[in-house]
């Protein structure tokens, strides 16, 4: 799906762009794209070393599995087949709760640190697992409990409770996580029969996969 | 209670950097050595992310300089001002999902032109606040780990934006009536 919304954008433009006698701009975009493609990594960079430094004395510390333990039981039930002592649980509830403390630039190197712990479970490296794609659906929906950037810019153009939009912003990341983890279940348990059997991951990569991603994508589409 | 949860954001972050070498000290983890063997990690994660990024974003400049995004955004207006969403936050419904500095930018721009007290800011100060950037988001993930094939994560990314848009309008419909 994601190669044919990129084709699609991409062809789009071009052709919007001829029809608006703007394709100079289309092509200056392209390029401005990517420059700020590598300008956000560059700012990534920084956040990532550090936190990813801090963690790995946390995890060495034994902290994050102590944190998997401690909140499990809540979690299992989204991430069935992650198991429970996994690294990757203590991760996925750092992420967690760093995004509802509204501490948006921890939560994605821990988010990060996640699919790495997931990848290592994962028999085909290039497909997303289901409990990726359940994490994914957490982090795009985002549960957040103070919209912090939002009661700023409020605050500097002078409204009169910059805060009170605290009560709507709740409800409304709280609808659209519970829909983003229904969906999430649905196409969970829609795809589960066509997944690869576990047993057979290395002739899997090695015979179907370059086929594999096509496939999947057109089985899974509506 | 909100000054509270501020009050709380502010003093994890400081609080995390002293606690976690602090315990890890205390069970005799050589703290700098891990932190810089992790660190390590961290900027090949970074690099690792730069050509899903720049493919992304490549995308996202050229649709919106084509004027595509505008032409999608005519289509919509007529189908959502029938159910009540302030015609001024339209571009947000496609914009929030593809672009965080984007959004951010129409949001500001609009709280600032609107006035930050209207329902229109309110209502786009929610979905601003209450979601994050999905195509960013599925972006930076999977490209850390090298997933070319999401599945149906994008879909779902995608849909519960929309629901978000809507849950949103209905909120502050809900808080704050009619304007």
């Amino acid at each position: 799906m994601v190669n044919w919304i990129w084709l699609g954008m991409i062809v789009v433009s071009v052709i919007c762009g001829a029809a608006n006698g703007r394709l100079e701009q289309v092509a200056e975009a392209a390029f401005g794209g990517a420059q700020t493609g590598v300008t956000v990594c560059l700012g990534l960079i920084s956040i990532l070393v550090f936190w990813m430094g801090l963690m790995k004395i946390a995890e060495n510390a034994g902290l994050v599995s102590f944190l998997s333990r401690l909140l499990a039981p809540v979690v299992r039930r989204m991430f069935p087949d992650v198991p429970s002592d996994h690294p990757a649980m203590g991760y996925i509830l750092s992420n967690m709760s760093a995004n509802l403390l509204g501490l948006g630039n921890a939560a994605t190197p821990m988010g990060i640190r996640a699919m790495q712990e997931l990848q290592k479970l994962n028999p085909e490296p290039h497909v997303a697992t289901p409990a990726m794609c359940t994490l994914l659906a957490l982090n795009t929906a985002s549960i957040t409990l103070v919209p912090t950037t939002m009661i700023a810019i409020r605050m500097n153009f002078g409204s009169a409770h910059p805060a009170d939009i605290v009560g709507t912003t709740l409800l409304a990341t709280a609808v659209a996580t519970a829909a983003a983890l229904l969906a999430d279940r649905w196409y969970r348990s829609r795809s589960r029969p066509s997944d690869p059997p576990p047993a057979l991951p290395s002739a899997k990569r090695k015979g179907i996969a370059p086929a594999d991603p096509a496939g999947g994508e057109g089985s899974a589409a509506l | 209670m909100t000054i509270w949860i501020e009050r709380i954001s502010a003093w994890t972050i400081p609080m995390l950097i002293a606690f976690i070498p602090l315990y890890a000290a205390l069970k005799k983890v050589p703290v700098y050595e891990t932190f810089i063997d992790g660190a390590k990690d961290g900027f090949q994660t970074a690099v690792a992310i730069i050509p899903h990024l720049v493919g992304m974003m490549t995308a996202i400049g050229m649709f919106r300089a084509s004027g595509a995004l505008d032409a999608l955004i005519g289509l919509a207006r007529p189908l959502l001002e029938a159910i009540g969403v302030p015609s001024e936050v339209l571009p947000l419904a496609l914009l929030r999902p593809i672009t965080g500095a984007g959004s951010l930018a129409f949001v500001s721009d609009l709280i600032k032109t609107q006035g930050p007290d209207t329902f229109a800011a309110k209502v786009a100060a929610t979905i601003q606040g209450s979601t994050d950037t999905t195509l960013y988001v599925l972006t930076v993930y999977f490209g850390a780990v090298g997933i070319r094939n999401a599945r149906y994560a994008l879909k779902v990314g995608l849909f519960s934006d929309l629901v978000g848009f809507f849950a949103a309008v209905a909120a502050c419909w809900l808080m704050f009536g009619a304007m």
